[in-house]
């Protein structure tokens, strides 16, 4: 019984709380996402944004979620039920099982494994397939070519980020996310880096379908695109989902290029400040970027999304992989 | 050289660059809009909002059933039955205005002789069933009753101008 105890149900309780520890906060700042968005899309269009569910509107997003909740669970009878619902559930998952391997501060990570990039890279490579599904399963012609036009989006500019993630490795020297963060000790990656760092957070926003990229979507023709028939909580796990992915992402920004947990500079004030709050800080910049980029910036067209993706990413990150590559070896840091 | 050019600012995302720079400087813009159901917007005394039936100083109601605004109203969304009451003075009997029909164009007011039937300055007056909308005398009277003075001093404004 002792060693039942401490071999199995030990560790499992550890973990769950672990994982509830992570969950958590990250629902709270995936509905206070929304609400920001809501904030700044506001304020940069000169207007109030919402103000009247609480303090500044800070109650919206629960009143928004107690609303989703409540509504009807509509399933279109021509779709395919298991798969409909089956869907959201796979987005929502996916967008939360990354989280995993992000390291939040030295040692404060859940799953500490030596292959954390390539994870990360794998989980929001299936991100597409729940898209897919729900595009397919919707048996709807906008929610099929909303699905159509996500998978080729997101597998266009997953080479890119491919690419630029490979710099980071060689750079770095190993694909342990905690060992890249400590690699930028002296120096952010984005300082070297630059432009792999704006391509990374262009393919960024193609990844997780954001203005100016989201095709998917593109409610002026597609209505809704692969969303377009779910109501309710199935709805509402694909938005949570997309938010998610979209703190995932500012969060893979943070450790890959902005030093995850380290402040700016290793001197007395600013590392006092402990890791987690530089790493919410960095994710937070990242997320006001995503947000300021869809109050700026009008909808691709989809040639220009793919002759962006092919024609100008693919081709100027393996020139920065070559060149970094070639830094590395002649300038001995390897 | 303009292909220089041209190459350079592409790849610097100049234009992208100015444009969030753009988006940015506006977040500290005075806002364009107003909180409304704690601000509101003027209006105009001209403004043709919901109707009312008003009434003289003495209480008199000011309608004569002359049926000149059911002929006229465009979206027929007006109703009259009229007899003379006791005292020999022609009155309406039942005057109905169906608000979801109404287009609000102000024609009832422009054709009524003795200023009785106005369109007021209210327009917060939602319901949640169309029964609601359908307005008899008594709630146009009671409007009238309600808006007297606001309606008073936009026809005294406005007057200079007819």
């Amino acid at each position: 019984m002792l060693m039942f105890w401490n071999g199995y149900a030990l560790p499992t309780v550890i973990i769950v709380a672990q994982v509830v520890a992570i969950v958590v906060p990250l629902m709270l700042a995936v509905a206070y996402l929304t609400y920001a968005e809501r904030k700044v899309l506001a304020a940069m269009q000169l207007r109030m944004g919402p103000n009247v569910v609480g303090w500044w509107g800070l109650l919206q997003p629960i009143a928004d979620g107690l609303k989703l909740l409540t509504k009807e669970t509509v399933i279109p009878s021509g779709a395919n039920r298991l798969l409909f619902v089956a869907a959201p559930m796979l987005s929502f998952i996916l967008a939360l099982v990354a989280w995993a391997v992000i390291p939040f501060s030295a040692g404060m990570v859940l799953a500490n494994i030596n292959v954390g990039v390539l994870y990360l890279f794998a989980i929001s490579s299936l991100g597409v397939y729940g898209i897919v599904v729900a595009g397919w399963a919707s048996n709807s012609k906008y929610a099929f070519l909303g699905a159509l036009r996500s998978a080729a989006q997101m597998v266009s500019y997953e080479v890119s980020i491919g690419f630029v993630i490979v710099t980071v490795i060689m750079c770095a020297g190993s694909m342990n996310l905690s060992k890249i963060v400590e690699a930028q000790k002296h120096v952010w990656f984005f300082i070297p880096l630059f432009p792999m760092f704006i391509v990374f957070f262009i393919s960024g926003l193609a990844e997780t379908n954001r203005t100016p990229f989201d095709l998917a979507e593109g409610e002026s023709e597609l209505v809704a695109g692969y969303f377009v028939e779910y109501s309710s909580m199935t709805f509402a796990l694909f938005y949570l989902g997309e938010y998610a992915n979209m703190i995932l992402i500012s969060a893979m920004t943070a450790v890959l290029f902005l030093g995850g947990w380290l402040p700016p500079i290793d001197i007395a004030p600013l590392n006092w400040i402990p890791g987690p709050v530089w790493f919410a800080l960095k994710i937070a910049v990242g997320l006001f970027f995503f947000l300021w980029a869809r109050a700026t910036l009008p909808r691709y067209r989809y040639d220009q999304l793919m002759r962006l993706g092919w024609k100008v990413f693919l081709p100027f990150s393996l020139l920065w992989v070559a060149l970094t590559a070639g830094v590395l070896v002649y300038g001995g840091l390897v | 050289m303009a292909f220089l050019d041209r190459t350079a600012r592409s790849f610097l995302l100049a234009e992208l660059v100015k444009g969030l720079g753009l988006t940015f400087s506006y977040m500290f813009k005075p806002r364009a809009t107003i909180n409304y159901p704690y601000e509101k917007g003027p209006l105009s005394p001209r403004f043709r909002g919901e109707h009312a039936l008003r009434r003289y100083a003495n209480g008199e109601e000011r309608c004569i059933a002359c049926k000149l605004c059911e002929a006229i109203c465009p979206a027929q969304a007006i109703t009259i039955e009229a007899e003379p009451r006791e005292d020999g003075s022609r009155r309406t009997t039942r005057y109905d205005i169906d608000m979801t029909k109404c287009i609000y164009c102000g024609f009832c007011q422009e054709a009524c002789p003795v200023d009785a039937i106005v369109e007021g300055p209210n327009f917060e007056y939602a319901a949640e069933t169309r029964e609601e909308l359908y307005y008899n005398k008594d709630k146009l009277l009671a409007n009238g009753d309600r808006w007297e003075a606001e309606i008073a001093s936009n026809l005294a404004a406005d007057a200079p101008y007819r």
